[in-house]
């Protein structure tokens, strides 16, 4: 164990999947084997590539995968670019976990869970999804709302096809945003589609995406009578240290890297709207 | 209470520095008061206070943190901290000492950062009363008493001598082991010495400044103030409040290829600075009049949210002096402060 | 000079020549006056000020402002007027968009000097009949202008100034005598280490705030080179002190034949590092070697190392330090 959380543990990508044409989802173990660390639904970690930079980006696997921990990652910048252009077998730098987790193992409990999310803003929501898949017993349904702008931009494709969809209790509703040959799913933007399938009330609500998608989607929730208090979201802003001391992921009075990600939207309402 | 005459001065502080690093304010060539390391010879500033602060005793203006070697596809971690060693600080001013209880507050929570613990732990600071604050100073609106100074071991300037006042068990350690060089002191020259600076703080003009229409729990009443374009308006966004700020403890960790290796240091940024929350796909505060508010909100109100109410500033003034555009936190708390 | 100043916002608001005018407001003690824009004559009335420590170069706040559109009215010193036709040549700002009210200028007051001084606990500066009082809290006394005037006004280039629409005061005349390469010759006379040793006693105490560059009238790049996480030399601080150097050193050489030697990089740093000589070298040695030239004093003047001419001087010829 590290005493000082910003010396990151160095660890061996040992499988790269490409999710779609920009998002890549890549497999890291500890040289020795095993994980680098523990972690809980909806935390992140710091990525790093050294001489190139340092990235906050959530874990995408379940803390109940005791053999390795998974990243997606969405190629749009400096360091992601690299990322996507390394090969099995390299090195790159981890630390972590960090942040506010998804309530899983209290508020969550024994709740239907309705799990909304764009694009890649699936990553963060994975985790939590198939830690309920592993504890399948503690939750009520998951509904689980996913869009993307074409049907190659679905990450995770084969396993929400093989594994979430034949999980009981499980219902995924996919949508792309435009008619596309092959496709004989749902066509439309997801708060739409979120209206469409007209909720049950009752439900928790989990909800990651593009800023544009949230807002749409908390309007259409808000519309069919949900309250705040019954939807979390998790957010990303530029994040250095992911330990709340250097000072720029603040939205007011919170940090993002700590107090967040993960934030319910009656928390938010409290903050100022620079975000 | 000791009493250090001061014609014994400069064998006390060669005995200090016998014994470990002593850094003290010194006159550098332009004039203006630095901490320097001391040696034979070097003469104390009379300078009120030191143009940057002391807080980079313990958060240096750079450090490195880690180095990587890469070979191939391999990467190795190498721990490069070391224990830093024993230091002394003497003549810090109440403000600055006040400035280590707020960076405390954010380095020594969990987790806690282990380069700044390391310098705080080995660190000895030696506080010097004020005798002649100045225009700018405004500490007393913080409840910080420039005539008692806290740290390990407070100094106060008397007729020919420093009176001084252990604090702590380092600064006891620090007096005890100088013995022979100090007398018994004077609880009444200090007292006396004390009255002055007080009825010179009173007089001065930000005497009195009262912060009641900032602080905790004002982020809705003050965020989207209106004012903030007018206060920002000519801010150059530079970074000289927040290098000089002895409060300001944001920084930035950047990699640097040494040729040999990857070094990871980190640097003070300023949340002035247009790229301090710059992202790969956007940015959360695009102009000058959201970083702008973003540190003096920081200061005003995030801060005291997260401490129990205190302010994030301690009256140092050294952004009144030193902003190029006489821009600063007491213009700013007086134009939030003064109407609803 | 401060009420014929209002008199004109005034009059110019009021018949709607300009909608607003970019001025100093007031601060807390008599010396830290913060440029400011007024948009109604009532916000004149309430806050404008000018004294002897409104030093500050407007002309550079014009970039911004001929972007919000309207028309503004700017108050300028005569080094002030040299930046505006800087940035007029370089198409950073519209002269249809600018009202220019030049002001006489008898030298601004530094109030570092004054605290040098030793003053404490300033209270109050008034100036009346060629004296400022200054006022503390141990009492009042009477000092002389020209005992705490800024450096750069000791060498003062030009009382004239090379563009405006109106003058409030006298006009006054380029000062042929200024000595302000002095020091630049003193530094050619070292030896290159005392001249090393000279720089980097300056600048290691760089602490690398930008003040100087973003004050800096020439340095209007939209994007600054050490700002950009692309250039590979973006840095905020020192990784060694090698790097001060450079930023300083490549900054100089960016401005070249541009800075006016206004002198507002040296008046910002708050390390008080004389960064003005840097460019004072430059503009001596475009003298020497292309032959007399101010930046800024003509907007329609081609810069000497903006245009190629047959005999320009070859590298080399020119000479450079000797070992």
């Amino acid at each position: 164990m590290n005493t000082e959380t910003l010396i990151p543990y160095a660890g061996i990508v040992t499988e790269i999947t490409q999710q779609t044409p920009d998002v890549k989802t890549f497999r890291v173990e500890a040289p020795g084997g095993g994980k680098l660390f523990e972690h809980k639904p909806g935390q992140c970690a710091m990525l790093s590539v050294p001489g190139i930079s340092e990235a906050m980006i959530s874990i995408t696997s379940s803390p109940t995968n005791t053999e390795y921990m998974e990243f997606s990652v969405k190629k749009c910048g400096c360091l992601t670019e690299w990322l996507h252009s390394m090969e099995v077998g390299q090195m790159i730098t981890v630390r972590g976990p960090y942040g506010r987790h998804f309530p899983v193992y209290d508020e969550l409990l024994g709740k239907d869970l309705l799990i909304i999310a764009g694009g890649i803003g699936l990553a963060p929501v994975r985790s939590v999804i198939n830690y309920v898949r592993d504890n399948r017993d503690k939750f009520g349904t998951v509904d689980i709302v996913y869009g993307s702008r074409s049907k190659d931009d679905l990450v995770y494709y084969k396993e929400i096809v093989e594994e979430w969809m034949t999980t009981p209790g499980f219902n995924v509703h996919l949508t792309i945003d435009n008619p596309q040959e092959g496709w004989g799913g749902h066509v439309g933007f997801v708060p739409n589609f979120v209206k469409e399938l007209n909720p049950d009330l009752k439900k928790t609500v989990l909800m990651c995406g593009p800023p544009i998608m949230i807002k749409f989607t908390l309007g259409g929730l808000m519309e069919l009578g949900f309250r705040k208090e019954q939807v979390y979201t998790t957010m990303e802003l530029r994040m250095k240290c992911g330990i709340g001391k250097c000072g720029r992921c603040n939205i007011g009075n919170k940090y993002v890297c700590k107090d967040g990600p993960v934030f319910r939207f009656d928390e938010l309402d409290e903050l100022p709207n620079e975000y | 209470m000791k009493k250090l005459c001061l014609t014994k001065l400069n064998d006390f502080f060669a005995a200090v520095a016998a014994k470990q690093a002593l850094y003290l304010p010194v006159n550098n060539k332009v004039g203006k008061a630095e901490f320097k390391k001391w040696e034979s010879g070097v003469e104390m500033s009379k300078a009120l206070n030191t143009l940057r602060s002391a807080k980079d005793f313990f958060f240096p203006q750079t450090e490195n943190l880690m180095e990587f070697k890469m070979e191939g596809k391999s990467i190795e971690v190498i721990d490069t901290r070391e224990e830093c060693e024993d230091f002394v600080v003497f003549g810090v001013r109440a403000c600055d000492a006040a400035s280590f209880a707020i960076l405390d507050s954010v380095y020594l929570v969990d987790p806690v950062d282990s380069y700044y613990k390391s310098r705080r732990e080995h660190g000895t600071v030696v506080t010097m009363a004020c005798g002649k604050p100045a225009e700018t100073c405004f500490c007393g609106t913080f409840g910080i008493d420039a005539a008692d100074p806290a740290g390990d071991v407070t100094a106060w300037e008397v007729e020919g001598a420093y009176m001084l006042r252990a604090n702590t068990e380092k600064g006891e350690a620090l007096l005890a082991s100088v013995a022979d060089l100090l007398e018994e002191g004077c609880e009444k020259a200090v007292e006396e010495a004390q009255a002055k600076t007080r009825a010179i703080m009173a007089k001065l003009p930000l005497a009195g400044l009262k912060l009641d229409g900032v602080g905790a729990g004002k982020t809705k009443e003050l965020f989207d103030r209106p004012e903030w374009k007018t206060l920002s308006e000519s801010c150059l966004g530079c970074g000289t409040c927040t290098f000089v700020c002895p409060t300001c403890q944001c920084y930035d960790v950047r990699d640097f290829d040494s040729g040999n290796g990857i070094k990871r240091f980190r640097c003070w940024d300023s949340c002035m600075y247009s790229d301090f929350t710059l992202m790969a796909h956007g940015n959360s505060r695009n102009s000058q009049v959201e970083r702008f508010r973003q540190r003096f909100m920081h200061k005003l109100v995030y801060y005291p949210d997260r401490n129990n109410g205190t302010f994030g500033c301690v009256g140092c003034g050294r952004c009144l002096a030193r902003c190029p555009i006489s821009m600063n936190i007491v213009k700013v708390a007086k134009t939030l402060g003064g109407k609803k | 000079m401060q009420e014929m100043m209002k008199n004109r916002a005034y009059a110019l608001l009021e018949n709607g020549t300009v909608d607003r005018v970019l001025g100093w407001t007031r601060g807390e003690f008599a010396y830290d006056m913060t440029p400011a824009v007024f948009r109604s004559a009532d916000e004149v009335k309430k806050g404008f000020v000018y004294n002897d420590f409104c030093a500050a170069n407007l002309s550079k706040y014009l970039v911004k402002e001929c972007r919000a559109g309207g028309k503004i009215l700017v108050f300028l010193k005569p080094c002030d007027t040299y930046s505006f036709n800087q940035l007029l040549a370089e198409h950073r700002i519209k002269r249809e968009m600018i009202y220019v009210v030049g002001i006489e200028c008898f030298g601004k007051a530094d109030v570092e000097k004054v605290k040098e001084m030793g003053f404490e606990g300033i209270t109050g500066i008034t100036a009346k009949d060629g004296v400022y009082t200054v006022s503390t809290i141990y009492g009042d006394k009477a000092i002389k202008p020209a005992d705490v005037m800024a450096e750069r006004c000791l060498a003062c280039k030009s009382k004239k100034h090379v563009v405006y629409d109106e003058l409030i005061g006298n006009e006054g005349e380029v000062v042929e005598d200024c000595n302000r390469f002095d020091m630049v010759a003193k530094l050619e006379a070292m030896t290159p280490d005392e001249r090393y040793e000279f720089w980097r006693g300056e600048l290691s105490r760089c602490i690398r705030c930008n003040a100087c560059r973003n004050v800096c009238p020439a340095c209007t790049c939209e994007q600054c080179i050490f700002d950009n996480p692309n250039s590979g030399v973006s840095q905020k601080a020192a990784v060694n002190s090698f790097e001060e150097n450079m930023f300083h050193i490549i900054r100089a050489f960016h401005v070249a034949g541009r800075c006016t030697d206004c002198g507002e990089c040296s008046r910002v740093c708050p390390q008080h590092i004389p960064l003005h000589l840097l460019n004072r070298k430059f503009i001596k040695d475009v003298n020497t070697f292309y032959g007399d030239y101010q930046a800024g004093e003509n907007p329609e003047a081609k810069p000497p190392l903006g245009k190629y001419e047959k005999n320009d001087i070859e590298p080399g010829e020119a000479g450079g330090a000797k070992e």
